[in-house]
């Protein structure tokens, strides 16, 4: 596979080139004072020279004193939109008059998607909703239209922020390629680490001296590509600077979740008092599930139009945070924001694992910047794990 | 366990029209519904579910309640409790729904051969379990004893009478109903379901045990059968959960680590008691 450095005005080529091939192409831009991926025309939309600032309830945006063009951590919210659209139509009912009807199926996306950008957790992300909708009972047929032909271009954390803990997690900052495939780099994995998507170029954004974008093709389409993209050869010093860079963004990640044991603690914890104390600052607003860029949950919503004709089946983002969710029969199973927040969190970090063979978290510290209230999931669990109230059985 | 045999994948998640030649109203709230399919019609096993559908008003998860040997007749029994459910008490014949599916593991009549079989049904908590009931009397060389406990809050709630007078009448099957409240003409007993398993005729150490109706009618008559000595491992329940995708993927079904609809909805009772044991999970 091809490596090599290019310039970023060549990062322009590269937009240019996959909306040539009939690419809908995605990537980071400033919009609201946040940052959010949408539709890319251009590497003029990027978020040249911005970083974000994230803490417990905080996501805003700084000015950063250089031309970075990927010198943030993450978006609001996630690329999931893309894939899994908040509001999807899954297939409509059309009447053939006296009360009888026959069903058509939602058109698959005629555009595939490419999305600029991706960072290593958000890789982990996308690999671990393949798991939910591709390799379930059945391969869901919205998320697989939009993710069939996509393409993915990664780029490695220079600027994490500091709500991030991908190296708890075992998902980043940055990501090995090599004749294996694709790995994260800059922490260590574990059981429950949740393998990457598979990129098809790693860019990594190089700020000493010269402004550059060091970029390895880990599929053939990325090496096709990379091929047709002005770039020049990699020296050491290009790969002594990544390594450097990467070192640093990795030093500058500070927050931790231990996930030795995670799934026990918390499913041995289920009558811990602190779910009570968290509850009492939860406002179930259903926040982190929106921005969490694993959370799947979905409800389906049913309409006719004016004339009656058409009847829409169609799905939308749920929240395991609402009364409604649990809804069944005369009550909900779920009424007190305590076991609300007790299944989101236990569902993450525990029940997950057992489910799908991974974790559903990748560290992307989401959760943390865009609570209301700033609850902090990496401190609710060092508060159980503090006093962990299982009987200690010899 | 049994399993579904395999379908098409668009099978699993889009819903296809049938066209009801058939309403029955078992109850005040409740009717069966039947539909023909006009293609190939669906195979089932007892227990199994599908997601039914009503023109503009949307899903809901409904039991096979017919007999599984013919699948090209194929019922739901459906109880209005809401928008969905209501709307199906209201179809009348000629009219189409959807359905997709079937959904689910099954009740595990294989493991239940040469063994006593005993079902214990509460209020529609019947439909599930007729297929079932059809199967094992279909083959009822298999089974040692078929019992059948019946439990409803009136005699005016019991749903399938025709069947249970038929039943009554075969001497292949021991027949037990009960209601909660009695009302003036009815001659049968008096009591809530759990008050029969200590009375009728069954081998606790040789039965298999399938129960289906409200969580806490399961509850108890899980704590009658281990009080009349039957392992908890052979006690099979089915679980309701709000659902909406049936095949793993809206979450709503979730319980602890268990997806209802991709799992269950048939469980042994020491798979799910520690679940449904803590509170709000
Ligand atoms: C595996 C399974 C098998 C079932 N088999 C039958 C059956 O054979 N006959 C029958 O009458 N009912 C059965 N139910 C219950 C039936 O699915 C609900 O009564 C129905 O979904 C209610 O929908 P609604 O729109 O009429 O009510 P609404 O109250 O308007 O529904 C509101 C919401 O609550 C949900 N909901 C309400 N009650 C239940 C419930 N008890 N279980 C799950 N979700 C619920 C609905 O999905 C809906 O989203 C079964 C449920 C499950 C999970
Ligand atoms: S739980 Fe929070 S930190 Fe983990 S992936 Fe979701 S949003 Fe990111
Ligand atoms: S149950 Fe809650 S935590 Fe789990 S995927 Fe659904 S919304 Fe996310
Ligand atoms: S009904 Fe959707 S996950 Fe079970």
């Amino acid at each position: 596979m091809r490596s090599g450095v290019m310039t970023p005005t060549a990062l322009e080529s590269l937009v240019l080139l996959l909306r040539d091939r009939g690419y809908r192409v995605v990537g980071p831009q400033v919009r609201d004072g946040t940052i959010v991926y949408d539709e890319l025309a251009s590497t003029a939309a990027l978020p040249r020279g911005w970083r974000d600032v994230q803490a417990p309830g905080r996501a805003g945006l700084e000015r950063r004193d250089d031309d970075a063009l990927f010198g943030y951590a993450v978006g609001a919210s996630g690329w999931k939109r893309e894939l899994f659209p908040p509001r999807q139509r899954l297939w409509e009912a059309v009447s053939d008059g006296d009360a009888s009807f026959h069903v058509v199926e939602a058109p698959e996306p005629d555009q595939p998607l490419a999305f600029l950008g991706v960072r290593p957790c958000e890789l982990a992300a996308i690999g671990i909703q393949d798991r939910v909708f591709l390799h379930g009972l059945a391969e869901d047929r919205v998320y697989a239209g939009h993710r069939r032909g996509l393409l993915l271009v990664a780029v490695e954390c220079h600027a994490p922020a500091a709500t991030c803990f991908c190296t708890s997690i075992g998902t980043g900052p940055g990501l090995d390629v090599d004749a294996d495939g694709v790995r994260a780099a800059g922490s260590a994995a574990h059981a429950t680490t949740p393998a990457p998507a598979v990129p098809d170029l790693v860019l990594t954004e190089l700020l000493d001296g010269e402004h550059r974008l060091l970029v390895r093709a880990a599929t053939d389409e990325g090496d096709d590509l990379l091929a047709a993209l002005e770039h020049r050869e990699a020296t050491t010093g290009d790969l002594a600077a990544r390594a450097a860079t990467l070192e640093a963004a990795q030093a500058a990640i500070d927050r931790h979740l231990e996930v030795d044991g995670l799934h026990d603690l918390l499913l041995g914890n289920l009558a811990h008092p602190r779910w009570d104390d968290v509850a009492a600052r939860c406002l179930a607003c259903t926040n982190c599930t929106l921005v969490c860029p694993t959370c799947f949950c979905s409800t389906t919503e049913d309409t006719t139009d004016l004339t009656g004709e058409h009847a829409y089946h169609e799905r939308r983002w749920d929240s395991c945070f609402t009364l409604e969710f649990t809804h069944t029969g005369p009550a909900s199973v779920r009424t007190s924001t305590r076991s609300r927040y007790r299944q989101w969190l236990t569902h993450k970090l525990a029940t997950w694992v057992d489910q799908f063979d991974t974790t559903g978290c990748v560290g992307c510290g989401r959760c943390i910047a865009w609570c209301p209230v700033g609850i902090d999931l990496t401190e609710e669990v060092a508060a159980i794990r503090a006093t962990d109230g299982r009987e200690v059985t010899a | 366990m049994t399993v579904a045999p395999e379908l098409p994948v668009s099978d699993l998640l889009t819903s296809r029209p049938y066209v009801v030649s058939t309403v029955r109203q078992q109850t005040h709230d409740i009717v069966t519904i039947d539909v023909r399919p006009e293609g190939e019609p669906i195979a089932f096993v007892p227990g199994q579910f599908d997601m039914v559908y009503v023109y503009g008003t949307g899903e809901a998860a409904i039991s096979a309640s017919s007999d599984p040997a013919t699948p090209e007749l194929l019922s739901h029994t459906i109880r209005a409790v809401g928008g969905v459910t209501q709307a199906l008490n209201e179809l009348q014949p000629g009219a189409t729904i959807g359905i997709r599916g079937p959904y689910g593991r099954g009740w595990p009549l294989a493991a239940a051969e040469g063994r006593d079989l005993v079902i214990v049904a509460g209020g529609i908590g019947l439909a599930p379990v007729r297929p079932a009931i059809l199967a094992a009397l279909a083959q009822r060389e298999r089974f040692s004893r078929i019992a059948l406990l019946v439990g409803a809050r009136s005699p005016r709630d019991l749903v399938f009478r025709d069947d249970l007078d038929r039943w009554t009448a075969d001497r292949r099957i021991d027949v037990h109903v009960t209601v909660d409240s009695a009302v003036r003409g009815w001659s049968g007993r008096v009591g809530v379901v759990t008050t029969l398993i200590p009375r009728v005729p069954f081998d606790p150490e040789h039965a298999t045990v399938l129960t289906c109706g409200p969580e806490t009618m399961m509850w108890f008559t899980g704590e009658a059968l281990r009080k009349r000595g039957v392992d908890p491992a052979q006690v099979y329940v089915t679980l309701e959960r709000n659902m909406k995708c049936a095949v793993g993927t809206c979450g709503h079904c979730q319980l602890g680590p268990v997806f209802l609809c991709r799992d269950g909805p048939v469980f042994a009772w020491p798979e799910v008691a520690d679940l449904l044991g803590e509170r709000e999970l």
